[in-house]
């Protein structure tokens, strides 16, 4: 791996922000050149949210993704009509099937379809379909191990919420079969 | 101290807990409000003092009594916020005290945009306040460097007794990145006798002030506050050099500007151009040192910015008429892609040949 | 030899630049004596105003800042906030109080501030040379209302005690004048009410002291002080407007 930049995106919420979060800081405890970027302003009020995560073996220049992203990851579909089209040749598409019914147009990138919401209920909670697809994404790319994943969560989840992580673990072990 | 991910606004705010910043006086704005934020969270824990201002105007005032009485400050605002703050920042020199300030800056002019912006570089230069005066201005280009900075600002403030102002645009603001906070060895600071903490019937009153009535007494003011501005400007430099052996072309950026600018850089580079960068992380004092220092292959500089182009006057300056100096600026919020540099840099020395 | 008067230790010797007939003397040595007999000029820090008692940092005997125009309950803000202990007044004209500063005062009154504010209202702009207030009656002439203050163009002048003691944390209010002898006294007794409220720790206190400018407004200092009592007071009634229980 060189460098990933990986676009996330989805609606205010889906814990997109964490989800960039938590990869940023499993990479950082790999010891690798890690940034996280929001977009911030009115539309983080409920409407569509994105951050754009770097994980790198050197240091990071720009930490900006202007039409050069590794990965899409997209969670609903004003996303993916968005940022289907930032992604370089060749690189990864991950769709949350769940919420978004249409198809990829692209036919020169790797593009997975992962029922994020179902799996997510199924194991227990809607609320971690973040970390199904998440799961998913690491899974093709090895940027980060799940381990690193979870002691990241261990970290950021205060200690009212340390009971959560054993079921994040499983929403991205599931994930990682979708792929 | 473990390695931890933090928003710039945060890590900035933490790194002043951790300078010893004794107290906090703000207003909310877009895209700083982490400041703030983490500022009324922590304060309360460490038994410093918080306070949401109803203004920014209010707010520098109250900036101006805390370190008047003796107390090592801050206050943190954004592009039109500033704007209101400089009435406080010109008799916070007047009156030679120290303070922090931070501005995380956005598109302008007016109310503008909340994005990220560098058209700030005059009003931090050159300052929207009254009278002779002159500011340390802090740019980092990174998380890491910004903790470092917010610290080295409260110790020059009280070296200096004067306010140090940290420009982070609104990127540096909300990107994460990771930090170490380490204490910085502190440089020997002056007692602050001139506090007003009360005469106890033991002393003569002490007096903040930027009153002179007399030209005669405001003129040696003056020349005591220029003394100070030419120590900033011999001992203050920071400036960071890329690349620059047998640089053909010379790139000229700070703050995040300068790292999509080394991102275009390699690109160059990988198509046999040689390119370099001067970063200036002090705005003022600007780095001329380093301008005096450019390799002779050098033909050209580019300075790029997310403005019309700010920093060029001082470029020019440094330049002293050596290379023809071009620009390329990306205003309103929006920032420069490395291809968008690139192309420019390739024209440039193109038309050179 | 008998002494029989002497100059308050809250004030130093410097001689005053205000003008004849000015009542900003008698009102600086009122909160000088207050601040002695409180015995708290050690630990107290003052703020002045800009306008015509601008110099007042030379004037008292204690620590001083100088604030910009209106900003100084802000930056007794800043002062008290991080000095609990000590005492913090401002001392402010109307100019500076009710224009330009009018935020920063209601917002000190809004928080609560335990600070104490000597408001002196003289209907005009002094040291600028008597320019219209927002104090300023409806007919007075200042050099800004050379025809009157017109109340269509400008509306009516400003009630600040009335204004503030709307606010919750404003915890004692009082207009009081000095233009006679009987009203000096009672200004002298609210001066000392305000800063005892203060040392209290029960919020924020303001005295609004009506006075004179002969030269603002063309007068003698004879002519003007009959001119405040037949003019001021009936648009600008003295009284207490809030005190705390216990300090009544």
């Amino acid at each position: 791996m060189a460098t990933e930049k990986i676009i996330m995106a989805g609606f205010g919420g889906q814990g997109i922000m964490s989800m960039g979060q938590l990869l940023t800081y499993a990479g950082m405890i790999e010891d690798k050149q890690v940034s996280w970027s929001p977009s911030y302003g009115p539309e983080m009020r409920g409407g569509t949210a994105n951050c754009s995560v770097i994980v790198s073996d050197s240091l990071i220049g720009s930490p900006i993704i202007n039409n050069d992203a590794t990965a899409s990851v997209v969670m609903n579909l004003p996303s993916l009509l968005k940022f289907e089209k930032q992604v370089i040749k060749g690189g990864n598409l991950v769709v949350n099937s769940s919420l978004i019914e249409k198809k990829a147009e692209r036919k020169d990138l790797n593009v997975y379809y992962v029922a994020a919401n179902e799996i997510a209920t199924e194991i227990g909670n809607n609320k971690v379909a973040n970390m199904v697809i998440l799961g998913a994404y690491i899974e093709l790319t090895k940027i980060v191990s799940q381990e690193s994943i979870v002691e990241a969560m261990k970290k950021v989840f205060g200690p009212s919420k340390q009971h959560l992580v054993e079921l994040n673990k499983e929403a991205l072990k599931c994930g990682a079969k979708e792929v | 101290m473990d390695k931890v991910l933090m928003k710039g606004n945060e890590a900035i705010a933490e790194a002043a807990i951790k300078a010893g910043c004794d107290c906090f006086f703000g207003y909310p704005i877009t895209p700083q409000n982490e400041v703030p934020e983490y500022m009324a969270k922590h304060m309360a824990k460490s038994g410093g003092v918080f306070i949401q201002a109803e203004s920014e105007v209010a707010a520098i005032n109250m900036v101006y009594g805390a370190s008047g009485a003796g107390f090592r400050v801050m206050t943190s605002t954004s592009s039109p916020g500033m704007a209101l703050k400089q009435e406080g920042i010109s008799y916070l020199v007047g009156a030679e005290l120290p303070a922090v300030i931070v501005n995380i800056s956005r598109g302008g002019p007016g109310l503008g945009s909340i994005q990220s912006s560098q058209s700030d570089y005059f009003q931090v230069t050159r300052g929207g306040g009254n009278g002779d005066y002159r500011i340390i201005v802090f740019a980092p280009s990174s998380i890491q460097e910004a903790v470092d900075l917010t610290a080295k600002a409260f110790d020059l403030a009280d070296y200096y007794r004067n306010p140090v102002i940290v420009l982070g645009d609104g990127m540096i603001g909300q990107m994460m990145e990771p930090v170490e906070f380490y204490l910085t060895k502190n440089r020997t600071l002056p007692t602050k006798d001139w506090a007003t903490t009360g005469t106890n019937g033991e002393r003569k009153p002490n007096i903040i002030n930027s009153l002179a009535l007399v030209s005669e007494d405001l003129e040696r003011h003056n020349y005591k506050l220029q003394k100070k501005y030419d120590e900033m400007e011999e001992k203050e430099v920071m400036y960071e050099t890329h690349k620059m052996q047998g640089a053909e072309i010379v790139l000229v950026a700070y703050g995040t500007t300068s790292r999509i600018t080394k991102n275009a850089i390699d690109s160059l580079r990988e198509s046999g151009i040689k390119a370099g960068l001067i970063r200036p992380i002090t705005l003022w004092p600007f780095p001329n040192k380093a301008f005096n220092e450019i390799p002779k292959p050098a033909k050209s500089i580019l300075v790029v910015e997310m403005s019309m182009g700010q920093m060029i006057d001082d470029v020019r300056i440094a330049n002293e008429g050596r290379l023809p100096i071009h620009f390329h600026g990306r205003p309103g919020g929006m920032i420069p892609t490395p291809e968008e540099i690139v192309e420019k840099a390739k024209e440039i020395v193109g038309g050179a040949k | 030899m008998t002494q029989l008067f002497e100059t308050t230790k809250g004030l130093t010797d410097k001689a005053m630049h205000y003008c004849p007939g000015c009542a900003h003397g008698i009102i600086h040595r009122l909160v000088g004596e207050v601040l002695v007999e409180l015995g708290v000029l050690g630990k107290t820090i003052g703020v002045a105003p800009v306008g015509c008692s601008v110099l007042a940092y030379d004037y008292f005997n204690c620590d001083m800042h100088e604030a910009a125009h209106g900003r100084a309950p802000a930056v007794g803000t800043g002062v008290k906030r991080m000095l609990p202990d000590n005492v913090v007044f401002t001392y402010q004209g109307d100019g500076d109080l009710a224009s330009i500063g009018a935020a920063e005062i209601v917002h000190a009154a809004h928080r609560g501030e335990k600070i104490t504010t000597i408001f002196v209202n003289n209907a005009i702009y002094g040291m600028t040379g008597g320019q219209m207030a927002p104090t300023t009656l409806i007919g007075q002439k200042a050099t800004t209302s050379p025809y009157g203050r017109d109340e269509a163009l400008t509306g009516k002048p400003l009630k600040v005690c009335e204004m503030l003691a709307t606010i919750d944390g404003a915890v004692f209010v009082e207009r009081v004048t000095v233009h006679n002898v009987a009203g000096i006294r009672k200004t002298k007794k609210a001066i000392k009410k305000a800063f005892q409220v203060q040392l209290d720790g029960k919020g924020f206190g303001i005295v609004e002291i009506l006075s004179t400018c002969p030269t603002g407004w063309g007068q003698t200092p004879v002519e003007s002080c009959v001119w405040l009592e037949e003019n001021m007071i009936s648009y600008y009634p003295l009284g207490n407007f809030r005190t705390p229980e216990e300090a009544k």
